[in-house]
């Protein structure tokens, strides 16, 4: 396996993926194909073009949550590279711990636990003990101006924009060096907006690295080092 | 490289000409938790009760590395260090949680039975040790005296993962564990299984046939159909992006709530 470049954290190489949809006559949906770029510490690449065009699809293989049809996904772990698209499950598991986290577009918990719990959970799981994971826990959710009152409570019934603060704020709790970003902005006003970005910039500075999907144009014009225009990539007809 | 904490090396099972399980293979490590998810009659349960022990395989064997260390098939075992490792290291959560518990027993002795069976013969400390199991799956420590056969469903799962976990097993079965719970008493043994499973670093074999809870509980997932394992992964690969036909049923064939 060729190794990383001393300030790379991922290269993905000629990384494709189709869908074979059984129920349905077994259709084939391509998705996308010829993947390559890569992210450096302390950069924030994002993943740009229309819907449809296998943004999202690109951002789960990398975390390991949709199978790589093709190619390579290389994640610096230390001195290793690591090709998650051949992982063991448990390596995977490992790397999402310690290497990769990520920021889904929609926020799935247990139910009936607690939105601190759940950001606390998080960093736990990344390595601090529990005082510190509470004490991570709730300095993210007063940066993301998350009302203190809602701290104690189940997020199922926040507004969008709470859950996904909640989400970032999972997303966060770790100390990962490659952090994955689903449009964590979308449901957000203009001050969480600001938040967020902030957040981002900080980590950027401390050498994390980013890959993300932002649609909102204001965002990325101020978070993004480069865009990767994923339409060439694709197979499908923009939506 | 350490050895996997347990081993399945092609395990067959026949009922007459049925293969309730065929040449099934797995490994699992310390720490990590596996779902075994199939319909009913896709030989899941045949596939744990080979694994536990509880069924004889036609072929195949379970390799299992002892608290000693040394690895040893579990067919090579004397009936007395099987009867050891169920009590100690392993543990086993039945869906039925009368097979699991004794009903007319105090939950306190439900819970002593399992020390006093590996040689604790401190009262003192056995009732200390059942109360404080008691507070771990949040059983008031009034209840203490009372036999299962007047708790509620979600109390008996929870009192009978306590007496289970009490000797500090590193393995445990579990067959439906939330299966026939009100869904208001199933979310909350979820957040206790879970925690409990990662504070304990506990490795779990689970059946469930609700893909909800295996993707709450598990690490990897078995998918089976008649007989065989048809697919298997990382648990939200599989859930989100799964590649076998039957396994795109499955998940497609859930109702969001």
């Amino acid at each position: 396996m060729s190794a990383l470049s001393a300030n790379e954290l991922l290269r993905v190489e000629g990384l494709a993926k189709t869908f074979t949809l059984h129920l349905h006559g077994g259709a084939r949906l391509p998705v996308v194909h010829a993947v390559s770029f890569s992210v450096a510490a302390g950069e924030c690449v994002v993943l740009g073009g229309p819907s449809g065009v296998g943004k999202s699809s690109i951002l789960k293989m990398v975390c390991g949550n949709y199978l790589a049809g093709e190619g390579r996904i290389l994640v610096a772990d230390g001195e290793r590279a690591v090709d998650v698209a051949r992982a063991a499950p448990r390596e995977i598991l490992d790397l999402r711990r310690r290497v990769i986290g990520s920021v889904s577009q929609f926020l799935r918990v247990i139910p009936r636990v607690a939105a601190l719990d759940i950001v606390a959970a998080a960093a736990q799981e990344a390595g601090l003990d529990r005082g510190a994971s509470r004490t991570r826990a709730a300095g993210l959710l007063a940066r993301l101006r998350l009302p203190e009152a809602l701290w104690r409570l189940p997020p199922a019934t926040f507004s969008g924009g709470e859950q996904q603060r909640v989400n970032i704020a999972r997303g966060f709790a770790g100390a990962h060096r490659l952090l994955v970003l689903d449009e964590p902005t979308a449901s957000l006003d203009a001050d969480n907006r600001e938040a967020v970005i902030a957040l981002i910039a900080e980590r950027k500075a401390d050498g994390v690295g980013f890959l993300a999907i932002f649609h909102d144009d204001d965002v990325r014009a101020r978070v993004a080092d480069r865009i990767v225009d994923v339409s060439r990539f694709s197979d499908r007809e923009a939506a | 490289m350490i050895e996997p904490l347990l081993s399945a090396r092609g395990l067959c099972k026949q009922y007459g000409a049925i293969d309730a399980c065929r040449d099934i293979s797995f490994e699992l490590e310390e720490g990590e938790a596996l779902a075994i998810v199939g319909e009913s009659g896709s030989g899941k349960t045949t596939l744990l009760n080979l694994v536990a022990g509880a069924l004889h395989a036609d072929s195949g064997e379970v390799v299992y590395r002892m608290r000693d260390g040394g690895a040893r098939a579990l067919s090579s075992l004397s009936e007395a260090e099987r009867r050891a490792l169920t009590r100690t290291d392993w543990g086993f959560v039945h869906q039925d949680s009368s097979r699991g518990l004794r009903m007319n027993v105090s939950a306190g002795g439900n819970i002593g039975e399992r020390l006093m069976a590996v040689g604790d013969r401190h009262y003192g400390r056995i009732r200390a040790a059942a109360l404080d199991w008691l507070a771990r799956v949040e059983i008031a420590a009034a209840r203490l005296d009372d036999p299962p056969s007047t708790y509620s469903g979600g109390m008996r799962q929870r009192l009978q993962i306590a007496r289970n976990l009490v000797t500090g097993p590193r393995l445990v079965f579990m067959d439906e564990p939330t299966g026939g719970l009100d869904v208001s008493v199933q979310a909350r043994l979820l957040d206790l299984l879970r925690g409990l499973i990662a504070d304990m670093g506990l490795a779990v074999i689970l059946v469930t046939h609700d893909l909800a809870v295996a993707r709450l509980l598990s690490h990897r997932i078995l998918v089976m159909k008649q007989g065989e394992v048809i697919e298997s992964g990382l648990t939200d690969r599989v859930l989100d992006d799964p590649q076998a036909p039957y396994t795109q049923l499955l998940v497609s064939s859930v109702l969001a709530a």
